[in-house]
């Protein structure tokens, strides 16, 4: 024991520290322990990258894509893969931490509430980064990919990840409380995220889907990012190759803008620290 | 009995059509040890989770640190400590680092490796969470509920599962913050961990106080008449006494010299709780 050096507790305490500096330990936390989980390595962050090494190989050359595999999946993957460290990631995530109590601690100390969104926020964005990066330089480095040039290029590929992560978030964190447990959870997330993969142009170009099943992806938000990411890579011949006859980079952010909202209302709506046990 | 820290009166909780918590009245001064005992589901962490703030009251007034603890905030959050009885998950990273994460959250923290010193685990400060032993992850649970320097402290359950020596060095361990001017609300089904901690004991079953007391006078037990056997004659006899040691006196005069089969019995704790929550046990409530 060493009592004797305890601190003097002063008479008022000063405030608790703010959201900002809480949020970003948080954030710094969040990165570290997703570092320490195998299966969210492999699961969540090697998935997109393992598809795209299957899809540059067996594929190549298979089909008349009018370029090789790689460049051809490669935006749509990108987009897959960015869904899945927001969406799936933390659909799951904030799952757990509701049912094994790191909400409910979390709730017992005077952390404010917007430092836990903001330290999820910080995982998503590190992770989004880290996707395009790892997939970017194995299809560039193994596949001899064609990569974007030009500035404007890069910037459509900026503002789409960035809406796309945001509104794919929100979304999780408001699929997260209709699961009743951290593993119903996956269910819930897993299930339909791979409905869009399939019906959102990732692996099956839109142009070979039926008109109701590209009603139905153009709902949510990986068809647009797909398409997005399409516009930043593809030489521009190809838009006719789209859903609409071109780019249409306007309705891809007005899409995944209004995403964004939506997700942000159905999570004010629905997120509990507790679990429904806890009354 | 100074600064009242918890002031309650006429606290209720409904579920459906059952009052988990039926009405209760109490008052907690700063500096004491208060124990909640009572069978599983008597309404003990019902009630505490209703004080932690975790849980909204359906009725009755309740201060906590002169707040309404269903609206109050952060600073009042920085003021209490909290140690939950379902394990709750830390971060997977080493002790040291989740003790000093968490004192981030706290205005005026102490200093994380005191603290990890404090509840005995400065040998495990670098390892995972996963690597600790219950009563290590336990300890960790109560680092966490103290780092930021709390004037109120629960504790809910915390030696479920101990085997008998780490439940002696944890009430050592609570002995010392109650030592350092915490007052602490402890909750548990374990008599003598009441008996060995608490100021005073506040017996709750059905959602009702049975008794509030000083472990020793709980029930009358101080009062309590004595019970008297012998044989004599063959027959055992028994006879109840507020004075059991003239009793004794005058049955050795009388029967000259040692008496056969002597025994002088009062009530144990155990029997006066026993008493205390017979009204409504139920079979599946019965473990302690």
């Amino acid at each position: 024991m060493s009592g004797d050096t305890a601190i003097p507790l002063t008479a008022t305490r000063p405030a608790p520290p703010g959201a900002l500096r809480v949020g970003l330990s948080r954030g710094w936390v969040e990165i570290r322990t997703f570092a320490r989980e195998w299966e969210s390595i492999v699961f969540t962050f090697s998935l997109p990258t393992l598809i795209l090494i299957m899809f540059a190989s067996i594929f190549d050359g298979m089909f008349d894509m009018g370029m090789p595999a790689v460049d051809y999946y490669l935006p749509g993957i990108i987009a897959m893969g960015l869904m899945s460290v927001s969406f799936q990631t933390l659909g799951i995530a904030v799952a757990t931490d509701r049912e094994l109590g790191t909400l409910r601690r979390l709730r017992g100390t005077p952390m404010p509430p917007s430092a836990y969104f903001i330290g999820k926020t910080i995982l998503v964005l590190f992770l989004s980064l880290g996707q395009v990066v790892l997939l970017l330089s194995v299809a560039g480095l193994f596949y001899g990919a064609d990569l974007p040039t030009t500035a404007q290029a890069w910037v459509t590929i900026g503002w789409v990840l960035l809406l796309g992560a945001t509104g794919c978030s929100l979304l999780g964190i408001a699929m997260s409380s209709l699961a009743r447990s951290a593993q119903a959870a996956s269910a819930v997330v897993v299930i339909p995220f791979l409905l869009l993969q399939f019906t959102s142009g990732v692996f099956v170009p839109v142009m070979a889907m039926p008109d109701w099943v590209l009603t139905g992806a153009s709902l949510f938000p990986l068809l647009w990012m797909g398409q997005g990411m399409r516009a930043a890579f593809f030489p521009d011949e190809m838009a006719s190759m789209e859903a609409t006859g071109g780019w249409d980079l306007h309705l891809v952010a007005l899409a995944l803008g209004i995403w964004c909202v939506v997700g942000l209302v159905f999570t004010l709506l629905t997120f509990r620290w507790k679990t429904k046990k806890d009354g | 009995m100074s600064e009242t820290v918890i002031e309650v009166t006429d606290l209720r909780k409904r579920y459906g059509d059952t009052d988990a918590v039926a009405g209760i009245d109490l008052s907690i001064g700063r500096g004491e040890v208060f124990s909640f005992l009572g069978p599983n589901g008597a309404g003990k962490t019902t009630t505490v989770e209703i004080l932690e703030g975790f849980r909204a009251r359906s009725g009755g007034r309740a201060t906590v640190l002169g707040q309404d603890p269903g609206k109050a905030g952060r600073a009042w959050r920085a003021r209490v400590g909290i140690v939950w009885q379902k394990e709750t998950l830390v971060p997977k990273l080493p002790v040291r680092e989740v003790v000093r994460h968490f004192a981030g959250y706290y205005p005026e923290a102490d200093d994380p490796d005191r603290i990890i010193d404090m509840v005995g685990l400065s040998e495990k400060a670098k390892a995972v969470p996963d690597a600790l032993s219950g009563g290590q992850r336990r300890r960790l649970d109560v680092a966490l509920g103290i780092v930021g320097r709390p004037e109120l402290l629960f504790l809910d359950e915390p030696t479920t599962g101990f085997d008998p020596k780490a439940r002696r060095e944890f009430w050592e361990l609570i002995r010392s913050l109650a030592d350092g001017g915490t007052t602490i609300v402890l909750t548990t089904h374990y008599l003598e961990e009441a008996e060995a901690l608490a100021d005073r004991v506040c017996v709750i079953s059905g959602g009702r106080i049975r008794a509030v007391d000083h472990p020793a006078e709980l029930g009358g037990r101080a009062s309590a008449q004595a019970r008297v056997t012998w044989a004599e004659n063959g027959a055992r006899r028994e006879t109840r006494t507020d004075a059991p040691t003239r009793t004794v006196t005058e049955l050795a005069q009388r029967l000259g010299g040692e008496i056969p089969q002597l025994s002088v019995h009062r009530p144990t704790l155990e029997e006066i709780y026993l008493d205390l929550i017979k009204d409504d046990r139920t079979p599946e409530e019965v473990v302690a």
